[in-house]
């Protein structure tokens, strides 16, 4: 569905677009919601250590001994910590949640992304226990309350042979479980959630875990101020001879618990169970259908590991050369991890339309993609470049994530469609300039937000010559115009799709030399 | 992204205001009500097996005789233990009734009770009684316990057999 029909990409198209207005691409939180959660669970352990400390964790002290963190530290250090604790914990589900929204609604967790979805979901419930857990430990009316629900869950599940609510009526009470749930909410729960992150970005590469310095100072500082304008309180330590009627509840982590007023604990389970097991299957639902995987041409690559690098989705590995050829290694693709965007042909140093070396007259390259060779690419270049006509004549390669290029077409305007901008080697603009166009453009996602992750980012690199297979020196940059946004986006590029071409009309007066260079590549 | 630092600082300023907000309404709020005004809570609460079923069978020569060499027990007792029925009565009115049957492949596991009964504030006269025995009519334990309930208050009703019935803290 194209975004201009699809409401929920819409919804999240504008909103990325106004924190694009107010942050910058390069500060967006929404390209940055992981490292962020990361950036919140580290104020929250940081914070949880200084409680620690001071937190004695029995039944009778835990609440009086977090009283006195709060209102007897200096300089109201105890009470900072404790908020900090709190609203980064709240601020991490606000993140996670922005998370699964961006990726659902851009469409970016069916097709070989299912695993990255598949395993954040029970990850996401770790994150909730993990919260629970925490309100538990306080030992506060509110703690009774998570206590007397969690507990109602687990007695319909099979696992107790007796009630465990019943542990916490008058007379029951007991050290033992404080000290397992501190146990689980210190060491056992935070070291699994670990692991399952681990699992949830392991088939990703150049996974980003620190959020950009300004924007985590700004969220650390907004933390703060709410921290200081409203600390976090506890409730009145537990009276088991009283029902705590009123509860100022953490929505984030303890939203499932009022259900259990209305419905049976069984009725509930059947709510978050159902919820659970339609979001594992999502990515099936439909499943999608990637591309043809990328291939590998051994005789044309030497094992350079470019491709291996750039992979955004770690489909493709190195190992030792097998067909005798004197380079060390060689490429292997991963198919079920491919997501067929192109990136590695774009990157392979072998991709270049000037190259002489051919096979039986088509263009071959070390990795190449079966849905559009890098031959056919090239054929449709000059397809493109043949009909072009009148002045300053302009080639556009586009993104299909992207905005629809169909709309800059002229006489004088070609287009050409692409997986992914990342899959154009960067010696094609090259070729276009010194074959015919006056100008070059290329259309990708918006900056920052490659529907592929490092596509457009990796091109404007090979572009300004930052990265391997970088375009030459002494190709002119100006009649190469880089344009990123979505479907929304249309006004903007096209004012500055405009701006370009009449730049090459100014061009054109005072032509460059350096596009109608001589260049040979092999 | 509007070009003007003090607007884009502002534009800032805001989003993150938004944010604790967002995170301040949410983080302690709504509030949640458990209990309505002039409420209390009764808990009955407890862990019993009933009674066996039926009672042991004292096997005939014949029985025996049918029987494989290490089967040949001598009395014949059910595993199967009986329905526990208790019945909550407050000013004499039933206002709360249990039925609970033994669970297990073989009916044969103790039952677990927790129920929580909302009842309004004040002085009552509490009944609970119970039947964990099918070859017995009528209740096999009743207690009586007069109480003035506070509002919000918690009754804890549990049930001993060692202590002869419900006790109610």
């Amino acid at each position: 569905m194209k975004s201009s029909t699809n409401p929920i990409k819409r919804g999240y198209l504008y909103l990325e677009e106004w924190f694009n207005a107010s942050f910058g691409e390069a500060w967006n939180p929404l390209y940055h919601l992981g490292p962020l959660t990361f950036f919140f669970f580290w104020i929250a352990l940081v914070s949880g250590l200084y409680l620690y400390i001071f937190f004695h964790t029995t039944v009778d002290n835990a609440h009086a001994s977090l009283e006195a963190i709060v209102h007897g530290h200096v300089l109201g250090i105890g009470s900072l910590m404790r908020s900090l604790h709190r609203y980064a914990s709240d601020a991490a589900i606000v993140t996670i949640m922005l998370h699964v929204f961006r990726e659902f609604s851009q469409d970016r967790y069916r097709g070989t992304r299912w695993y990255s979805w598949f395993t954040g979901i029970p990850t996401l419930w770790m994150v909730a226990l993990l919260g629970i857990t925490g309100y538990w430990m306080v030992w506060d009316e509110l703690a009774l309350y998570v206590a007397m629900g969690a507990s109602h869950l687990l007695d319909v599940l099979p696992i107790f042979s007796d009630s465990m609510a019943r542990n916490f009526l008058p007379g029951n009470l007991s050290d033992r479980f404080s000290t397992l749930l501190a146990f689980l909410h210190l060491l056992g729960q935070p070291m699994i959630l670990i692991f399952m992150l681990w699992f949830h970005v392991k088939r990703l590469t150049h996974v980003e875990v620190s959020a950009p310095k300004g924007l985590a100072i700004g969220c650390f500082i907004a933390l703060t101020v709410l921290s200081i304008y409203s600390p976090a309180l506890s409730h009145a330590p537990v009276n088991l001879s009283k029902i705590p009627t009123e509860l100022q509840l953490d929505w984030f982590y303890l939203n499932i618990f009022p259900l259990l007023q209305y419905w049976s604990p069984g009725e509930v389970w059947l709510l978050v169970t159902g919820i659970t097991t339609f979001m594992l299957f999502m990515p099936w639902m439909p499943k999608k259908n990637e591309g043809i995987p990328a291939v590998v041409d051994l005789e044309h690559c030497n094992g350079c590991g470019q491709c291996v690098t750039d992979c955004p989705f770690d489909a493709i590995s190195l190992q030792p050369r097998t067909d005798g050829a004197k380079w060390e290694s060689e490429v292997i693709i991963h198919a079920e991890l491919c997501a067929a965007c192109g990136i590695c042909t774009g990157s392979c140093p072998s991709s270049t339309p000037f190259r002489k070396i051919t096979d039986g007259g088509s263009l071959k390259t070390g990795i190449d993609m079966p849905g559009l060779t890098l031959d056919k690419f090239k054929q449709q270049t000059d397809e493109v470049l043949a009909k072009l006509t009148g002045d300053n004549k302009i080639i556009t390669f586009g993104c299909k994530h992207g905005y629809d290029i169909d709309a800059f077409s002229a006489p004088n305007v070609g287009t050409l469609h692409l997986f992914c901008t990342g899959m154009m080697p960067a010696s094609l603009a090259e070729y276009a300039l010194k074959n015919g166009a006056d100008g070059v453009v290329i259309s990708g996602c918006r900056h920052g937000d490659c529907y592929y992750r490092f596509g457009n980012h990796w091109m404007d690199l090979r572009i300004q010559g930052d990265r391997k297979p970088a375009l030459r020196t002494r190709v002119d940059r100006d009649r190469i115009k880089i344009l990123g946004g979505a479907d929304i986006d249309g006004k903007k590029l096209h004012k500055q799709f405009s701006a370009f071409h009449a730049s090459l009309g100014e061009k054109t007066a005072t032509p460059s030399t350096a596009a109608a260079q001589e260049v040979s590549h092999d | 992204m509007t070009n003007n630092p003090a607007v884009r600082y502002l534009l800032q300023a805001v989003n993150l205001f938004l944010f604790i907000a967002l995170i301040a309404a949410f983080s302690s709020g709504p509030t949640v009500r458990q209990l309505e005004e002039g409420m209390a809570v009764i808990t009955l609460a407890f862990g019993h097996a009933g009674e066996p079923v039926r009672a042991c069978h004292k096997r005939t020569p014949e029985e025996l005789a049918a029987l494989a060499p290490n089967m040949r027990a001598p009395m014949d007792c059910p595993r199967e233990r009986s329905i526990i029925k208790v019945e909550l009565l407050m000013d004499g009115e039933l206002i709360h009734n249990i039925v609970a049957p033994p669970p297990g492949a073989f009916k044969d596991q103790g039952v677990d009770v927790y129920e929580n009964v909302t009842v309004p504030e004040g002085h009552h006269e509490f009944t609970v009684r119970m039947n964990d025995d099918a070859q017995t009519e009528g209740f096999t334990y009743s207690n009586n316990y007069s109480v003035n309930l506070a509002p919000a208050q918690l009754l804890f009703i549990d049930f001993s057999q060692q202590k002869n019935g419900f006790i109610f803290n």
